[in-house]
């Protein structure tokens, strides 16, 4: 039903004015037509099947109804002043990629890998589609790029400013984030592992910790920029005291996880503290962690670009934002944005993937 | 068996409580203590230097305890004393009307007011959000994992480009700011409530299908009670980060008030003690908010007949 209505929208596009504006329609630009009637045509097959297979020909048609529009951006005369036909091709291209998305979503493949591809799959969907509606929406209602700029015009900055995005990501990032990240998260542990040691410093320890990880410590960027100078040893400081309580308390909590029974059984061994530490309480306790590394990725990236905003060598994320924000540039903020979008994922991904192998043992991954 | 459970006292309550105060305060206040001298000695240290130059400067002869005194009283310390943000934050909380400039009540009020409306708008995205998910496999496959990407968006990068586009659309003052704060705080309450809503176990769900329950009977009758502990969970993680969101979003935005404004201000002019002031506020702002959230979840909890 819905496939039939998205084919309706292709064949409506034909004929409908494609712009407010003096501009050819369809059936001037033979290679569009064609693609066009492509794209109707495949979504009605796609109509005509029934279950899962109806995805093959609706993506394929969703395909061809997005090439078009997009190719349509490119003349002037559409772009800016698109009208009835161009937003009726959107639309059954939104519908027909929504259509194929659920159709997805219901499939319960049995192999492994085939679900985990799915996964993977749906998403990616989902974002094109994302992408592709604030691609068409910008360029189609011709939105000031001042205020927002279409993906491509982000996308192309970024690959035409590679070498200032490189220097930006090794000063924010590499410098700043890696390094306080290293050291707040280490030093946490650290302190968490002398705190369990001894009963008294860790009930002093755990209320306050609780207490400093609520706070909105990103403050102290002012403070650390005033000590530590204006480069980069100002943002990993930022960053480590960020960092450093969420990781004490998690790990506190995660110390703590231990069983009286497995600590029995390691007292019945005759095992001395640090045997115990490295057998019993780390291993129980890398869930604990791994969330506090998780929860800091986060964290580090945000307390980084805080701080270039009190002062920095001329690189880096932060400087660069709200100095092109100044001059306007809103597509080089965009190309930032995606830098740092990218890099934080990255990390997040890594981190999740270690946790994945070294707690491969937890009730969450055996499913 | 651990031999402490085998000789615990038995009478005695009084003794026993008092202990037990002592053995819950004893250490935090002990490490409050150790980290207050530990401060004191920073400020010595670290604004020696500063106070040694000064004299030498004017070729005035000092002692040692002239040094150590200047230390904790420096106009524009590196560390300033505990005793000098104290005396600063007082004199710039009660010293002013609370409507002029230089008052930290009204920067205070400035943030706190971006804060509540980012943190309400966040908590109804967060659970709409999570209503959805709950209710679509389509949307908990496809949306989900965008959630999570979204957070690694530096969205405080976002600021200036909110302030700009809002701007254009003729919004301006505290949308933009409580906005940021929404985007950073909508997402703990997603995921909180997203568990806090499949939290009923499927026994209880099969119960309710056996009644036949419509889905909105569901949520309302299970769903929703057995998701409240996860709610205010998430929300006291949430009211924190629309703060932090609000303050941070005050730095790029070129805000005048605010909490965030005090700090850039204070860092423009090499004003430390008006930094550390504002953090004070901050803090006390932070730590309020999570106790009238937590007012609020017993309350709740007394309401849905808990007992503590």
């Amino acid at each position: 039903m819905g496939f039939i209505l998205a084919a309706a929208g292709m064949f409506a596009a034909m004929v409908l004015p494609l712009s407010s504006e003096v501009a050819a329609a369809l059936p001037a630009r033979p290679v569009l037509l064609a693609f066009t009637l492509a794209a109707g045509l495949l979504l009605a097959i796609a109509a005509g099947i029934r279950g899962y297979r109806s995805v093959v020909p609706g993506f394929a048609g969703v395909l061809c109804g997005a090439t078009t529009t997009l190719a349509l951006l490119r003349d002037p005369g559409v772009a800016g002043s698109a009208a009835v036909g161009f937003w009726a091709m959107v639309l059954a291209v939104w519908l027909g990629a929504a259509l194929c998305v659920v159709q997805l979503a219901s499939m319960r493949p049995r192999h492994k890998a085939s679900r985990r591809v799915l996964s993977l799959a749906i998403p990616l969907l989902f974002g094109a589609v994302v992408f592709y509606l604030w691609e068409v929406m910008v360029r189609g209602f011709g939105v000031s790029p001042v205020i927002l700029p279409a993906p491509s015009a982000a996308a192309a900055r970024f690959a035409v400013s590679l070498p200032t995005l490189g220097q930006d990501f090794v000063q924010t990032f590499i410098r700043g984030v890696l390094i306080g990240y290293a050291i707040g998260c280490g030093a946490g542990l650290l302190v968490a592992i002398v705190a369990q040691r001894f009963a008294f410093l860790g009930r002093g320890l755990l209320p306050l910790g609780n207490f400093f990880s609520a706070l909105p410590l990103v403050g102290v960027a002012p403070i650390m920029v005033m000590w530590f100078g204006f480069d980069w040893p100002s943002k990993a400081a930022v960053v480590a005291l960020v960092t450093f309580f969420p990781m004490l308390v998690n790990t506190l909590a995660g110390l703590s996880a231990a069983g009286h029974m497995e600590r029995d059984l390691m007292r019945s061994y005759g095992a001395d503290h640090r045997q115990t530490l490295k057998k019993l309480y780390l291993p129980a306790a890398l869930p604990f962690i791994f969330n506090a590394l998780k929860i800091n990725a986060t964290l580090a990236l945000i307390g980084a670009i805080v701080a270039e905003f009190f002062g920095t060598p001329t690189q880096g994320i932060g400087f660069r934002i709200s100095t092109e924000a100044g001059r306007m540039a809103i597509d080089m903020v965009w190309a930032e944005i995606a830098l740092a979008a990218i890099a934080g994922m990255a990390f997040y991904g890594l981190v999740a993937l270690a946790e994945r192998a070294t707690t491969f043992w937890h009730p969450s991954y055996r499913t | 068996m651990t031999s402490s459970s085998l000789s615990l006292p038995v009478s005695r309550a009084g003794t026993l409580r008092r202990h037990r105060l002592a053995e819950r305060y004893a250490p935090i206040v002990t490490i409050v203590l150790a980290l207050i001298a530990i401060w004191y000695i920073g400020a010595v240290l670290m604004n020696l230097a500063l106070v040694r130059d000064g004299f030498e400067r004017e070729e005035t002869p000092y002692t040692v305890s002239d040094l150590i005194e200047g230390t904790m009283s420096a106009e524009r310390p590196l560390l300033p004393a505990p005793h000098q943000v104290i005396t600063a934050f007082v004199d710039s909380v009660f010293g002013y009307a609370p409507t002029a400039p230089r008052s930290l009540i009204y920067h205070s009020t400035v943030t706190l007011s971006a804060t509540l409306l980012g943190f309400v708008l966040g908590a109804l995205l967060g659970i709409a959000l999570a209503l959805m998910i709950v209710h679509s496999r389509v949307l908990e496959k496809s949306l989900l994992p965008w959630i999570i990407c979204s957070q690694m968006v530096p969205i405080l990068a976002l600021a200036p480009i909110f302030v700009v586009a809002l701007g254009a659309m003729g919004l301006q003052g505290l949308l933009p700011k409580s906005i940021i704060s929404a985007y950073l705080s909508f997402f703990p309450i997603t995921i909180g409530m997203v568990k806090g809503f499949t939290a009923p176990d499927p026994m209880q769900l099969d119960l309710m299908r056996t009644w036949s329950a419509t889905p909105r009977q569901v949520l309302s009758k299970l769903r929703w009670p057995s998701a409240v502990p996860y709610l205010f969970a998430s929300l006291k993680v949430a009211v924190t980060i629309s703060l932090i969101g609000a303050i941070v979003a005050e730095l790029p935005t070129g805000a005048e008030a605010g909490i965030g404004a005090r700090l850039l201000a204070g860092s423009y002019y090499g004003q430390t003690i008006q930094i550390w002031s504002a953090l004070l506020a901050a803090a006390i702002l932070a730590s309020g908010l999570i106790a009238l959230v937590d007012l609020t979840e017993r309350g709740v909890a007394r309401q849905m007949g808990t007992r503590s």
